[in-house]
């Protein structure tokens, strides 16, 4: 018998899900064809946020690959847009030309997202945000421009902003309600994820309407309605979706927001149906994508002759992707006639919970700073359950308890919101199909297969269900792709079985690639070289091209040259080597670098031996993985502030430390007082003079994410300095991963630990003596290379080649 | 076609690549570890990269700039990034690299 055509217009979240539903009750009912008009199989459009964030790539958001559909005899054609349904004939036609009939259709076209029809919003630099290309869009502008505006503070506007930040944009949110979020969050929850926000780094603009968007040729500005404007370079348009219905309109299918279905989402139209964000149910059109996995469930089973579940709607709850927030809302979260509400509000701990009751009963919640009772609250509403005592009183309870919460969840209890998965269901999977891994749960039962914020929850079931076995493997960060260990397990590895070469470690250890990768090489030749001070000989081939050629590379392939000021002091004579250098190799360009001392600029690699030799100064580093710069500001010798001698100070630690090879750079400076001249609020140990003394700031950064020093401690004299930052920088090296600045490796570790370790004074005394092992074993690397004819030959010279003869 | 000589074949170590002239044209010359030598045109598809100073594991090297993916022995860019770049046929004679235009 021949297969029924059915035909999928949308190959987008809903759509694709429920032809998946399709597949598992029947795999052979349909013949099935899918359009969709981008040019990428299905892929998981929440992540997108995760994506302009920084924590996945566009690659790893694929969620049915070429292969799924080929498998599946699925015809798909990307790309290409169905721009007309005739519903008599029942056929459809495509921008390409192409006409294909079917017997069923599925209408899952999605939602367009809404551009304010201003002037200037058709600029250059203005943007969406909603697919692939966007988020393409947006990366490669914050690698050129600075500043970015997104209009609207919803939860997309406040995910793109962050992402934008991530990227290093200054951002400006505008919105034109006076609090963010109104749609989920109540003012008082608003208020506070405002703050967090803007300590974070965003800027607010509220109650600001947009009038105009201006510029030459491409964005340069937002301009509002009261007068004011601000200046932009990118502006990221997030006011809200608007159900794409065009298509459907056009062939005469009813709609009203959206495409109207019933509860087996059938449209007036036979055998058409719609589902996703086109669709409008009871007059409700959603926006997430939990009620529209619902919605392809019940289609999926009506359109394979089942009739039995009827969709009747959803309540739905969100969450903010953002880093270092939690928020939740669901359900008729604000107060209105005949509700009551119960509130807690702990302002010290940032913590706010209310839940709205009607007849007794919970009817909605607004959760921010502790969200743990989210997925519970949800349950309540969705089973329409009474307020209980016991539940007040938890309520009231600051979550201080160490319990697994999985523990005290019930079967029914919903883990994986977006896929309406129980805890039930997974722990069954867990034990019938031997899962042993979050992936192995995800493809089984779609548990944190969308957002993904229930990763953590799922991990904890499946230690919850198999106890001892459960392997933490699953979960852990490895060093890179290329093995299933991580740096701690190397590293140990290494040390129990005495390996010394990279390519040893990789064989000995298992790893999948024969020869690592671009990430593990480098890193593996920085542990054997912290391991084994003095001995190992550095892999020249295993390092990043900046630090085998010891100068940093250009975009064109030309390469710069700082070499050290200690201190950022300098002389006549060392600037008059410079200028000599810089004239006689022709260098474009001379700069002061913010770390205080001079780059030379586009220098041609085969010239690099031969500029060091006539500058005879020593490398700066400022390529390397290894301290950078001592920044100093003058001090007492001349500032009428200064309390202490920073310039020396900054001096005798640059030559301590210089040509230490650490995880990653390292920077340090020391002002003579307070007013921090020489930043060291920002560097990776920062020295403050004190009357009487120095304090000790460590894991600061200036860079992409901004982070204040702490306060390691205060000492008295500038030997004591030198011991407490020569210990800190020793344990840096031998326990952070490869590539984390002290600001991430302080936050990971804990300075609390830090001090534990380094205030033991047998401790510090062998981590001195590990560290002068290293420094010891350090040479001037432009100084080696000038002596070296042979590196010379093998680094810096090119081939030549003969005039050619013809054959 | 043009065989034009490039040098001797000693001059490239095991996974350092180098590049040469010839005519207007760079070229990224490799010696795998397997001894074996290949050239690719010194330019990478992204956005111009000195191929030829990138990492080089197994049959591939990472673009210096950006890190992009690229097999030595057929110019193919590897995903999730596209691209290819020209790759030329490298012939040892007498310890001599020549090179087939
Ligand atoms: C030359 C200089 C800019 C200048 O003209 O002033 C510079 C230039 C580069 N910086 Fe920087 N940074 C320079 C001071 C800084 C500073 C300011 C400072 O040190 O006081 C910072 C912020 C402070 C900090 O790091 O905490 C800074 C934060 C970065 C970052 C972000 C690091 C982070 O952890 O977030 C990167 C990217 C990286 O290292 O991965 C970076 C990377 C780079 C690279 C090496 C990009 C690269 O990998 O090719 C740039 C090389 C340009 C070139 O082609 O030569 N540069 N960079 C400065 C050299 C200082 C020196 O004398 O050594
Ligand atoms: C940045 C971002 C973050 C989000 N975060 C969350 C979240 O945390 N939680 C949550 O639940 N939801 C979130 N969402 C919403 C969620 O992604 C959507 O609800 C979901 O993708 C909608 O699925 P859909 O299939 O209806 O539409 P889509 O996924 O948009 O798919 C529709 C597809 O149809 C294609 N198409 C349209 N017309 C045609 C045509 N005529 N011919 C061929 N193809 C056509 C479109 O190009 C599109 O690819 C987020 C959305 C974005 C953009
Ligand atoms: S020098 Fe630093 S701030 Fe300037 S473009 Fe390069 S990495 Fe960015
Ligand atoms: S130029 Fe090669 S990866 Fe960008």
């Amino acid at each position: 018998m021949e297969k029924k055509k059915l035909v999928l217009i949308g190959n987008g979240m809903a759509g694709v899900r429920c032809i998946e539903e399709i597949l598992k009750i029947d795999r052979d009912l349909f013949d099935i064809t899918i359009f969709g008009s981008e040019p990428h199989p299905n892929y998981n459009r929440i992540l997108l946020s995760t994506v302009l964030q920084g924590d996945t790539s566009i690659a790893d958001i694929t969620m049915n690959d070429w292969e799924w559909y080929r498998t599946n005899n699925i015809r798909l054609f990307v790309g290409e847009t169905v721009v007309q349904i005739d519903k008599e004939k029942q056929q459809l036609r495509t921008d390409k030309g192409r006409t294909v009939s079917y017997d069923e259709l599925i209408i899952a076209t999605g939602s367009k997202p809404f551009i304010l029809p201003v002037h200037g919003a058709d600029k250059k630099g203005v943007t969406a945000f909603r697919d692939i290309k966007d988020c393409e869009m947006m990366m490669e502008y914050a690698k050129t421009y600075k500043k970015a505006a997104v209009i609207g503070g919803g939860l997309l506007g406040l995910e793109a902003a962050r992402g934008l930040l991530n990227l290093g944009m200054e951002v400006d949110v505008i919105h034109i309600f006076d609090y963010l979020m109104e749609r989920q969050l109540d003012p008082t929850a608003s208020k506070l994820l405002q703050r967090e926000l803007e300590k974070q780094g965003m800027n607010f603009l509220l109650k600001k309407e947009t009038a105009e968007i201006f510029g030459e040729n491409r964005v340069e500005g937002v301009r509002f309605k009261d007068g004011t404007e601000i200046a932009a370079d990118l502006v990221v348009m997030a006011v809200g979706i608007r159900p794409n219905i065009d298509l459907a309109r056009e062939s005469g299918i009813a709609v009203n927001r959206g495409i109207i279905v019933n509860d087996y989402l059938e449209t007036n139209v036979p055998h058409i149906y719609a589902v996703g964000e086109c669709a409008e149910h009871r007059g409700v059109v959603y926006g997430l994508v939990a009620p529209l996995y619902e919605q392809g469930k019940v289609l999926a089973e009506a359109i394979c002759g089942i009739k039995t579940h009827p969709y009747e709607g959803s309540v739905v709850s969100t969450q903010l992707k953002v880093s270092g927030v939690d928020v939740f809302s669901a359900g008729e979260f604000m107060e209105g006639e005949g509700t009551s509400s119960i509130k807690v509000y702990d302002e010290l701990r940032g913590v706010y919970k209310k839940v709205v009751v009607r007849d007794g009963k919970i009817i909605g919640a607004v959760l921010f700073g502790d969200t743990s009772e989210g997925r519970k609250l949800l349950e309540m509403i969705h089973r329409n359950e009474p307020v209980s005592d016991a539940f007040q009183l938890s309520f009231f309870q600051a979550n201080s308890t160490t319990q697994s919460t999985v523990a005290t969840m019930a079967d029914a209890d919903v883990v994986c919101g977006c896929n309406g998965v129980t805890k039930g269901a997974i722990c069954q999977a867990i034990v019938e199909h031997g899962l042993r891994t979050v992936e192995e749960v995800r493809d089984c039962t779609n548990a944190s297969r969308s957002c993904g914020g229930c990763r953590g929850l799922v991990a904890e079931l499946l230690e919850y269900t198999l106890g001892e076995t459960f392997d933490k493997q699953a979960m852990k960060e490895t060093v890179c792709g290329c093995t299933t260990l991580s740096r701690d397990e190397v590293i140990a590895e290494i040390k129990a079985k005495k390996l010394k070469y990279v390519k040893e470690v990789m064989s000995v250890l298992g790893w999948k690639t024969e020869e690592g990768c671009s990430k593990c090489r480098p890193a593996l030749n920085y542990y054997l070289s912290m391991l084994y001070p003095g001995e190992y000989v550095d892999e020249l081939e295993s390092r990043f091209v900046n630090e085998r050629l010891h100068a940093n590379i250009q975009a064109d392939g030309t390469y710069s040259v700082v070499p050290r000021m200690y201190g950022g002091v300098t002389t006549a004579e060392q600037l008059r080597k410079i200028a000599d250098v810089a004239e006689k190799y022709n260098v474009p360009m001379i700069k002061l670098t913010g770390g205080q001392r001079i780059d030379l600029l586009g220098v041609k690699k085969e010239d690099l031996p031969r500029i060091w030799a006539e500058l005879d100064m020593p490398s700066g580093y400022a390529y390397a993985k290894a301290l950078r710069t001592v920044k100093t500001c003058v001090g007492n010798q001349f500032c009428r502030f200064g309390t202490q001698d920073s310039t020396a100070l900054g001096i005798e630690m640059e030559k301590k430390f210089e040509r230490l090879n650490t995880p990653h750079k390292v920077k340090m400076a020391v002002s003579a007082c307070p007013r921090n001249c020489a930043e060291s609020g920002i560097k990776d140990v920062g020295i403050v003079g004190v009357d009487g003394g120095w304090e000790i700031y460590v894991g600061g950064n200036g860079g992409t994410h901004l982070r204040a020093g702490d306060l390691l401690c205060t000492v008295k004299t500038a030997e004591e300095v030198i011991e407490m930052t020569g210990a800190f920088l020793q344990y840096y090296r031998e326990s952070a991963n490869y590539l984390e600045r002290t600001s991430k490796w302080v936050e990971r570790v804990g300075l609390e630990h830090i001090r534990e370790v380094i205030f033991a004074p047998e401790v510090r005394k062998q981590l001195l003596e590990r560290l002068d092992q290293a420094l010891q074993a350090t040479k001037d690397p432009w100084k080696e290379i000038v002596e070296k004819k042979e590196l010379q030959e093998t680094l810096f010279t090119n081939l030549q080649a003969k005039v050619p003869v013809n054959r | 076609m043009a065989r034009v000589e490039i040098g001797s074949a000693t001059r490239l170590v095991e996974r350092l690549g180098k590049c040469v002239k010839v005519g207007g044209m760079e070229l990224a010359l490799f010696r795998l570890s397997d001894g074996r030598i290949y050239a690719l045109e010194n330019r990478c598809p992204h956005k111009g990269g000195d191929l030829s100073q990138g990492i080089v594991s197994g049959e591939f090297v990472f673009c210096p700039l950006h890190d992009w993916k690229i097999s030595i022995k057929d110019g193919k860019v590897q995903a999730p990034d596209h691209g290819c770049v020209k790759t030329y046929k490298v012939e040892i004679e007498a310890g001599k690299m020549y090179i087939q235009l």
